[in-house]
C-alpha cells in the first residue's frame, strides 16, 4: 500500500498550520485519502510542534512515525524529529538547516524564504511550501489554486492572487525537485474520497452531539476539550443551541444537569482536571436520576501533567468519579465515525436510563482528521419524558427501575428531584427499607445496560494464539498490526462500562496481552476485576505520545509474540 | 404555622414533616414565598424551587412547585440552565449563608455577573444551622461557635457590599420578622428583569443566640428616601451595620440580561422540551465537510 508520511514542523505560530490546511485540502479534493495528527507544546508562541500528514492509495486511520519526508520551518525540528527518521526519510528545508542533518539522510535544499522574498513578501512560504508539497505529490494544480484562492479570499483578491501564483511557483519547484532527485510519490487517486467528509475528532462529537439533541453546552475551558467547546460555539447561533463557559467546572457540570431538569440536553465537555472537579455534580446525577453527557478528552496527568498531549489515564477517574453507587456508561470511540455515532447515542441513553453518560476520548482523537464516510444523521428524537399529571411521582417505583421523567411545565403536575435519597414523590426520606429499596431501584438500571452493552470488535485469526485487548483511540493502530500477523487477533472496545463478558475469548488465547496509553493497564484491571482474568501481559504507553505502528510492532516482538 | 395558601401547600406524605426547628425564621420565609406565589397568580407546574444544602435547602420539599434539592452551593448555576432551557418557568434559588457565600461564593459572584433573569433567596442566619452551630462567613465577630469556641476573630463578610460592588440588578434585605415588607421585597424582585438578589435575616433559635428575633428587630431599619438607582448610594449603605439598612439597596434595570444573548429565542420563546434538532441543517454542516 502506497502510503507515506509527511512531517511538517516549525514553532507555535510560524503557520504550519496554514500550510496543513491548504495541502490536506488539496489532496482530498484531488482525490487522495488523508490523514493527519499533530504533537504540539503547550506554548503560544515558539517550541516546536509537528504535524503528521499520512497520503494513501487506500483509507489511512492508523498512526505510524516514521517520516517519509520532513519539512522543517525551523531550526531544532531536524533534532526533535531525529527518533521518526529512517535512511529514506528526505528533509526539504532551507540550505541553513543541512548542518542539523545526519550524514546518511538525504538533504535537499529548498529556498522557499528567497521565493517568497522574490514574490514580494515572507507571508508566502507557507503557501509555497503547500504548493511545493502538493507538487511533489502531483496533486491537482486547479485545485490547489481554488483551495488557495478560498483560504485568502477574505483578504482581498490582490493577496489572494498573489498567494495563487505563490502556490503555483510551489507546485513547479515540487515537480522540480522530483525530476531532479528521482523522486517518486506514487499515490493513486482514491474515487471514494470525493464523497467522503474530513473531520477531526472534536468535530464529530460537536456533530454527534446536534445529532443527539444536544441544545445546551456548558464547559471551562482546558486542553484538549476546549477544541468541542470552541466548535460548538461557532454553531450555536446557527443551530439555536445554547453555549456557555461557566466559572469553572463545577458549574458546567451542574449547569447541564439543570439543563436536564429543565428539559433541555445537557453536554458537558472537559479533560482530566475538570473532570475532577464535576465528580461532586456527577454523584448528583446519579442521585437525582438525572441524565447527563460528559465529554472527557483525556491528556496525561497527575494534576497538569502535559496539556496538550494524549493518554489513556483517566479511565478509572471516569470509572468511580462521585461519591456513592449508581450505574453509568462509559464510552470510548475508537475513530472519528464512532466518535460521532456514540456521542449520539450517548444522548439517548443518558436520557432512556437517566444515568452519566461518559465519552472518554484522548488528544489524539480530538485533534487527529482523515476521511471518512458522512455520518448517518438521526430522523427524530426519542424523547424519554412524559407529561406530569397531578399525581406524578418523580420516583416511582416501577418494574424495572426507571421512574418516568417529567419536566417543569409539562402538564399540570410538578416534579420534585433531590440529591437526598428520597420517597416516590422526591421528598427527602431517612426511612432504612425505602432507603434500601430506593439504592436497589437506581442500580437495577445496571442490569438493563449490561443488556445494551455494545460487543467488542474482533479482528484478525479466528484460530489465534495471541489475542491484543484494546480500547478507544488505539484501534486502527492495532489493527494495521493485526492485519500484518496472521496469528494475531485483536478485541477492541468502544464501551469499557459496563463491560462486555469477553470470557470465552480471554480463555481461547495462549497469550492474552492489553495495549493501553496509562501505566498501569487500568483497562486490564477492570477486566480482572469484572471477570475474573488476569492479564498480565500489558504493553502500556505513558509518555503522552499516541501508540505508533512502529512502538507496537517492537513492543510485540520484545514479548516474543511476533 | 399558619399561612393562607392553599395553591402552593403540597399534600405529599413528607412535605408534612417538617424538619425545622419550632421558631425557625425559614417558617416565615416559606409563608412569605407562598403568599407571594398565589398573590402574583402563579400556578405550581410554571414554579422551579432550585435550592441548595442545608436547612434552607429543604425549602423545595415544603411547597407545592416544581423543585430541585441539588448540592451545597451549586444552586445558581442549575438554576441559571433552568431558565435557559425553559423561560416562561419562574425560577427561584435558595440557600443559606454557607450555600451563597462559603460553598457557592464563586458561582454567585458569576450569576451576578451573567445576569440571568432568576432570584435567589438567601436565609441569612449567620450560622451553620443543619450541621450544628458552626460559624457562617457572616457570623459575627467574637460569635462562640461549635468549631469557634474561642470566638470568631475575622470580620464577617458584607454580602450586601459584595453583591452591588459587583454589579448586581437587584439587592435587597429583610428580615423574616416584617412579614408585609418582605413579601413585597420578594414581589418586586421576581417582577425585576435579571438576577434578583433577595437576602432575608432568618433567626436560627437552635445555634445563634446572638442574632434572635428581638435583635434583628432592634439592629436593623429600612431604608427611606433612598435612591435605588444610585449605586454609590448603594455601597455606602451596604456598610452601615449599627443597625443593619433593610429594604432595596439597588437596582440596576440596564445590565444586559443573560437569557437575552440566548440563540434559541431570537424568534421564539418555546421552551427546549417542545422542539425538535434542526437535522437538514445538521445534514448541511456535515456536508460543508467535504473539503
Amino acid at each position: 500500500m502506497a502510503t507515506f508520511n509527511v512531517v511538517l514542523g516549525g514553532a507555535a505560530g510560524q503557520g504550519i498550520n496554514t500550510t496543513e490546511e491548504i495541502l490536506t485540502k488539496v489532496l482530498k479534493q484531488s482525490g487522495f485519502n488523508i490523514f493527519s495528527t499533530k504533537e504540539y507544546m503547550s506554548r503560544v508562541r515558539g517550541g516546536i510542534n509537528t504535524t503528521t500528514i499520512r497520503i494513501s492509495s487506500e483509507p489511512v486511520k492508523s498512526y505510524a512515525e516514521t517520516i517519509d519526508v520532513l519539512v522543517p520551518f525551523t531550526s531544532g525540528v531536524v533534532n526533535w524529529c531525529r527518533d521518526r527518521m529512517s535512511e529514506n526519510t528526505i528533509i526539504l528545508g532551507e540550505e541553513r538547516l543541512r548542518e542539523e542533518t545526519d550524514g546518511n539522510i538525504s538533504f535537499i535544499p529548498v529556498d522557499a524564504e528567497e521565493m517568497a522574498k522574490n514574490l514580494g513578501n515572507k507571508l508566502f512560504i507557507n503557501t509555497i511550501l503547500s504548493g511545493l508539497l502538493c507538487g511533489l505529490f502531483n496533486a491537482d494544480k486547479n485545485v490547489l489554486n481554488n483551495v488557495v484562492r478560498e483560504n485568502f479570499e477574505g483578504k482581498g483578491e490582490s493577496i489572494a492572487q498573489k498567494n495563487a501564483d505563490a502556490a503555483l511557483e510551489g507546485y513547479k519547484k515540487g515537480e522540480m525537485i522530483c525530476k531532479e532527485y528521482n523522486l517518486m510519490f506514487d499515490v493513486r487517486q482514491d474515487p471514494s474520497v470525493d464523497k467522503k467528509v474530513v473531520m477531526n475528532g472534536a468535530e464529530a462529537v460537536c456533530l454527534g452531539a446536534l445529532n443527539g439533541g444536544c441544545n445546551f453546552v456548558s464547559f471551562y475551558p482546558m486542553s484538549p476539550a476546549t477544541t468541542v467547546a470552541v466548535e460548538l460555539v461557532n454553531l450555536a447561533e446557527d443551530m439555536g443551541i445554547i453555549v456557555e463557559q461557566f466559572e469553572d467546572e463545577i458549574a458546567a457540570v451542574n449547569a447541564s444537569i439543570g439543563a436536564w431538569f429543565g428539559g433541555g440536553r445537557g453536554f458537558v465537555t472537559t479533560s482530566g482536571g475538570g473532570f475532577a472537579l464535576m465528580c461532586e455534580g456527577i454523584s448528583l446525577a446519579g442521585m437525582a436520576e438525572m441524565p447527563l453527557v460528559i465529554h472527557l478528552a483525556q491528556r496525561p496527568g497527575p494534576a497538569t501533567g502535559l496539556p496538550t498531549r494524549t493518554a489513556q489515564g483517566d479511565l478509572n477517574l471516569a470509572l468511580y468519579a462521585g461519591h456513592g453507587e449508581f450505574p453509568r456508561i462509559l464510552f470510548v470511540p475508537s475513530d472519528i465515525s464512532e466518535a460521532y455515532d456514540l456521542t449520539t447515542k450517548s444522548f439517548d441513553l443518558a436520557d432512556k436510563y437517566q444515568i452519566p453518560v461518559i465519552i472518554l476520548t484522548d488528544e489524539y482523537l480530538v485533534d487527529t482528521y482523515y476521511n471518512v464516510e458522512s455520518p448517518n444523521v438521526s430522523k427524530k428524537i426519542d424523547r424519554h419524558i412524559v407529561k406530569m399529571d397531578k399525581a406524578y411521582k418523580r420516583y416511582a417505583l416501577t418494574e424495572n427501575g426507571i421512574s418516568p421523567r417529567g419536566v417543569p411545565g409539562y402538564g399540570e403536575g410538578v416534579l420534585i428531584s433531590n440529591g437526598n435519597e428520597h420517597d416516590e414523590y422526591g421528598d427527602t426520606t431517612e426511612d432504612a427499607d425505602l432507603t434500601t429499596v430506593m439504592q436497589d431501584k437506581r442500580m437495577n438500571k445496571l442490569h438493563l445496560l449490561k443488556k445494551e452493552v455494545l460487543a467488542p470488535r474482533f479482528f484478525g485469526n479466528e484460530h489465534y494464539d495471541v489475542l491484543l485487548i484494546s480500547w478507544g483511540s488505539t484501534f486502527d493502530t492495532v489493527k494495521s498490526i493485526v492485519k500484518k500477523y496472521q496469528h494475531l487477533a485483536m478485541l477492541h472496545f468502544s464501551q469499557v462500562y459496563p463491560l462486555a463478558d469477553i470470557s470465552s475469548y480471554l480463555k481461547r488465547a495462549d497469550n492474552v496481552i492489553a495495549i493501553e496509553q496509562n501505566n498501569t493497564g487500568q483497562f486490564a484491571d477492570l477486566i480482572q476485576r469484572e471477570l475474573c482474568f488476569n492479564i498480565d501481559k500489558r504493553i502500556l504507553k505513558y509518555d503522552g505520545r499516541q501508540i505508533s505502528e512502529e512502538f507496537l510492532e517492537k513492543e510485540l516482538s520484545e514479548k516474543g509474540v511476533l | 404555622m399558619a399561612n393562607q395558601t392553599k395553591l402552593f401547600n403540597p399534600d405529599r406524605p413528607k412535605s408534612q414533616d417538617i424538619s425545622w426547628c419550632p421558631g425557625c425564621g425559614n417558617y416565615g420565609i416559606r409563608n412569605e414565598l407562598m403568599d407571594v406565589l398565589e398573590e402574583m397568580q402563579y400556578k405550581p407546574n410554571e414554579v422551579a424551587i432550585i435550592s441548595g444544602i442545608g436547612q434552607a435547602g429543604k425549602m423545595p420539599h415544603y411547597l407545592n412547585a416544581n423543585g430541585f434539592h441539588t448540592l451545597h452551593g451549586r444552586s445558581l448555576p442549575i438554576a441559571t440552565a433552568v431558565k435557559a432551557v425553559n423561560p416562561a418557568l419562574e425560577v427561584i434559588a435558595v440557600g443559606g449563608d454557607g450555600d451563597m457565600f462559603a460553598e457557592g461564593g464563586n458561582h454567585l459572584l458569576h450569576t451576578i455577573k451573567r445576569n440571568p433573569n432568576i432570584t435567589v433567596i438567601v436565609h441569612n442566619n449567620q450560622v451553620y444551622g443543619l450541621t450544628k452551630g458552626q460559624g457562617s462567613p457572616t457570623s459575627m465577630t467574637g460569635m462562640k461557635t461549635t468549631t469557634q469556641p474561642w470566638g470568631v476573630y475575622d470580620e464577617p463578610l458584607n454580602s450586601i457590599a459584595l453583591v452591588i460592588s459587583q454589579g448586581c440588578s437587584f439587592v435587597a434585605r429583610t428580615f423574616v420578622g416584617y412579614k408585609d415588607e418582605t413579601k413585597e421585597i420578594i414581589k418586586n424582585a421576581l417582577l425585576h428583569k435579571g438576577f434578583s438578589y433577595v437576602e432575608i435575616f432568618q433567626p436560627c433559635v437552635t445555634f445563634n443566640k446572638i442574632n434572635t428575633y428581638k435583635w434583628y428587630k432592634d439592629n436593623t431599619y429600612f431604608l427611606h428616601d433612598h435612591d435605588v438607582t444610585n449605586k454609590n448610594d448603594a455601597i455606602l449603605k451596604a456598610f452601615e451595620n449599627d443597625p443593619f439598612p433593610l429594604g432595596i439597596f439597588y437596582i440596576n434595570k440596564d445590565k444586559p440580561c443573560f437569557d437575552d444573548h440566548l440563540p434559541p429565542y431570537k424568534e421564539s420563546n418555546e421552551p427546549m422540551y417542545k422542539r425538535e434538532p434542526d437535522f437538514d441543517k445538521i445534514r448541511e454542516k456535515i456536508a460543508s465537510k467535504r473539503g
